[in-house]
């Protein structure tokens, strides 16, 4: 007999805060899983975000910082000016990462800055219930777009992921899902990758990974999930954007 | 030791590389853009780094992840740019994090001016960002006191785990001055068992945290701040003081206006009026106590300063009422002269309204 | 070659109930347990019939919370 899969030493023994069916959890155990697999769980520091994220430092069993809201890579860079051989991440999600936070993942992505970020993109606002992210689909109805989101009123949902690719200094981008297996398998594929292009020391790297809302988009957690592949991945394409040395 | 003519920014730089700063992430602004210049030069040159950020709340907030991270780390910049950086300083603040801010102030609100000014006087003691914190704000008169205190901020910053903020004003970071910088200051760094610096699956992970949702564990972690507060009100309220005890009049100004109050003191002398001086170095915390020291018949405080009068509050919790009050201040970058504070001093001595 | 066989085991400490492993479930052997709820109030996942776990590990990989753990019998 064999274990062929087991809970991660990657991720602490803490119960998550996540409501059931969130693909936040799953997100941090592939974090977790990489970290392992490389070797270098006891040389990472992981900053959390402000959103639902925000106690991921509870749940990642490494060094960890939380930071103001948007402001994780920004502060990632700090510790990686100082510690340039450990193993640097930000979690981030949509509301953190896309709106408030624009500024700082540019500019650590315009440096070079050689650490990896994880975006979750769920296209909302959870943490705070529910409201419009820049990432909301056209049509999606938020609690601050209560009729739909609207290209006259908001304009269209920002691809992160294409403009950050435009960029010298991210060495690797690649946009995944989590909404079945052989995506999820993927994904850990791209994240794994996203570390590697930090230990080679060759710049920033950023996966940005589709993910659901059970509670705030109003549907039971496997309805979240065909929602995600029906809506979503049409909007925001899958695929690598930016990959060194291929 | 040789003295060098330096200018306030570069003194200041080079002061706080020998007090041990290796790391400064910073962002252009007037007038202390020399600041930032020489610390890109020189950090390079003791083995630290120098990185200039998007923007001020870029450059603070990688002071957080450095000093999170053990290393002593450093920002500079002016008012606005200042009142960007307050919500990183409250995170600073919560997560217990040493690090020195420079502020070399000029006028305001809003982009106000490029000229010198003390109008940021609130901003630095009373917490521009959310919560419950302190700042350790220190305020040179003059390019030695802005080296001397430099050279010990990191010291007394991780000590109690709490920022120094050093408040000059455009005179102090533009002018020119012989000054000493010794060469072989030795620190007293405090030991970090609290920093991330990975965990090499050795021990627990550490966690630089500022949030708690629990209320009581909120309230416990700012008891436990303000308990460190108290003990820096005990032992790091800085002052000068000069014939207080005996005096008809006081001055009390901070900075460069009480480099000009002393020349008014002198002026008001030859008038037959005795001024005494009340200087804080330390504008957080506060020398109330140096009020005691105060003649009660003296026939007034006058509180001067370069703003419409922010440092009047804390003289008039000081006084307690004990004397009147007066206040003379020039705005928007306006300096005032020795003749104009001296006219008032005479006039407050002379019984006269201001 | 014959079908690998396994089990899979569930820490319900972790389980929330959200049943995105009883859809991925190649054996179609995974649903929640209607008659019980755990300690933090969710109806657990279970296995129906162990026998027919074929170790794909599909829910496993979907399970948010790290709840599942998968052996393979070797042969």
């Amino acid at each position: 007999m064999s274990i062929i899969y087991e809970r991660t030493n990657g991720l602490t023994k803490t119960s998550t805060h996540y409501c059931p069916g969130c693909t936040h959890g799953l997100v941090h155990k592939l974090v977790g899983e990489c970290l392992v697999e490389l070797g270098v769980l006891g040389e990472a520091i992981g900053v959390a975000p402000v959103g639902c994220g925000v106690m991921a430092y509870n749940y990642f069993n490494c060094d960890m910082q939380q930071s103001a809201h948007g402001r994780a890579p920004a502060v990632a860079t700090g510790i990686k000016r100082v510690l340039p051989d450990k193993v640097v991440f930000t979690y981030q999600g949509d509301g953190d990462l896309a709106s408030i936070g624009t500024n700082e993942i540019i500019h650590a992505a315009h440096r070079g800055e050689k650490i990896t970020t994880i975006f979750v993109n769920n296209a909302i606002y959870g943490m705070t219930g529910g409201q419009m992210a820049p990432t909301t689909l056209i049509g999606q109805r938020t609690t601050t777009s209560k009729s739909g989101r609207t290209v006259e009123h908001s304009g269209s949902p920002i691809r992160v992921s294409e403009m950050l690719a435009t960029l010298d200094g991210a060495r690797f981008i690649e946009r995944v899902a989590v909404n079945n297996p052989v995506n999820v398998r993927r994904a850990k594929r791209a994240i794994k990758r996203a570390f590697e292009t930090q230990l080679a020391g060759e710049g920033f790297a950023m996966v940005e990974v589709l993910s659901s809302c059970p509670t705030n988009w109003g549907m039971e957690p496997l309805d979240a999930l065909k929602w995600l592949k029906e809506n979503m991945i049409p909007y925001y394409p899958l695929g690598n954007l930016r990959n060194w040395g291929v | 030791m040789a003295k060098l003519l330096m200018k306030g920014n570069e003194a200041i730089a080079e002061a706080a590389i020998r007090g041990g700063c290796r790391y400064f992430f910073g962002y252009p602004i007037t007038p202390q853009n020399e600041l930032p210049e020489y610390m890109s030069v020189r950090l390079g040159e003791v083995g630290g780094v120098f990185l200039q950020a998007e923007s001020e709340i870029g450059a603070i907030n990688m002071v957080y992840g450095a000093a999170a991270s053990g290393a002593r780390a450093m920002t500079s910049s002016s008012s606005p740019g200042i009142a960007l950086k307050q919500e990183g300083i409250s995170y600073i603040c919560a997560a217990q994090l040493p690090c020195v801010i420079v502020n070399i102030s000029r006028g305001g609100p809003g982009l106000g001016g490029i000229q010198p000014a003390q109008s940021d006087y609130f901003q630095a003691t009373r917490g521009g960002g959310n919560g419950d914190y302190r700042l350790i704000v220190y305020a040179p008169a003059n390019l030695q006191e802005a080296v001397d205190i430099t050279l010990e901020a990191f010291d007394i910053s991780e000590k109690y785990r709490v920022p120094v903020f050093i408040a000059g004003d455009g005179m102090i970071g533009q002018m020119m001055e012989p000054v000493e910088i010794p060469e072989g200051f030795v620190s007293q760094s405090a030991e970090k068992d609290w920093t991330t610096t990975g965990t090499k699956g050795q021990r627990a992970p550490n966690i630089i945290n500022t949030l708690y949702l629990d209320p009581l564990k909120l309230e416990e972690h700012n008891i436990k701040l303000d308990n460190v507060y108290k003990l820096i009100e005990a032992n790091e309220t800085r002052y000068e003081a000069d014939s207080l005890e005996d005096c008809d009049v006081v001055c009390a100004a901070y900075g460069m206006t009480s480099r000009i109050a002393r020349s008014s003191i002198k002026i008001a002398a030859s008038s037959g009026v005795k001024v005494g001086m009340l200087r804080p170095v330390s504008l957080w915390p506060f020398p109330y106590g140096a009020f005691d020291k105060i003649n009660p018949k003296a026939k007034g405080i006058l509180c001067a300063e370069m703003s419409m009068g922010q440092m009047l509050d804390d003289v008039k919790i000081g006084s307690k009422g004990r004397w009147p009050i007066h206040f003379y201040g020039r705005s928007g970058g306006m300096v005032p002269t020795p003749d104009e504070i001296a006219e008032q001093l005479i006039k407050i001595a002379e019984g006269k309204s201001v | 070659m014959a079908a690998a066989r396994g089990t899979v085991y569930f820490e319900e400490d972790y389980c929330k109930g959200c049943s995105l492993c009883t859809d991925v479930c190649t054996a179609k052997i995974i649903t929640l347990d209607m008659e019980r709820v755990t300690s933090k109030g969710y109806h657990p996942a279970i296995i129906i019939d162990e026998s027919k776990c074929n170790a794909c590990a599909n829910c496993a990989v979907m399970c948010p919370d790290s709840a599942i753990r998968v052996e393979r019998f070797d042969k």
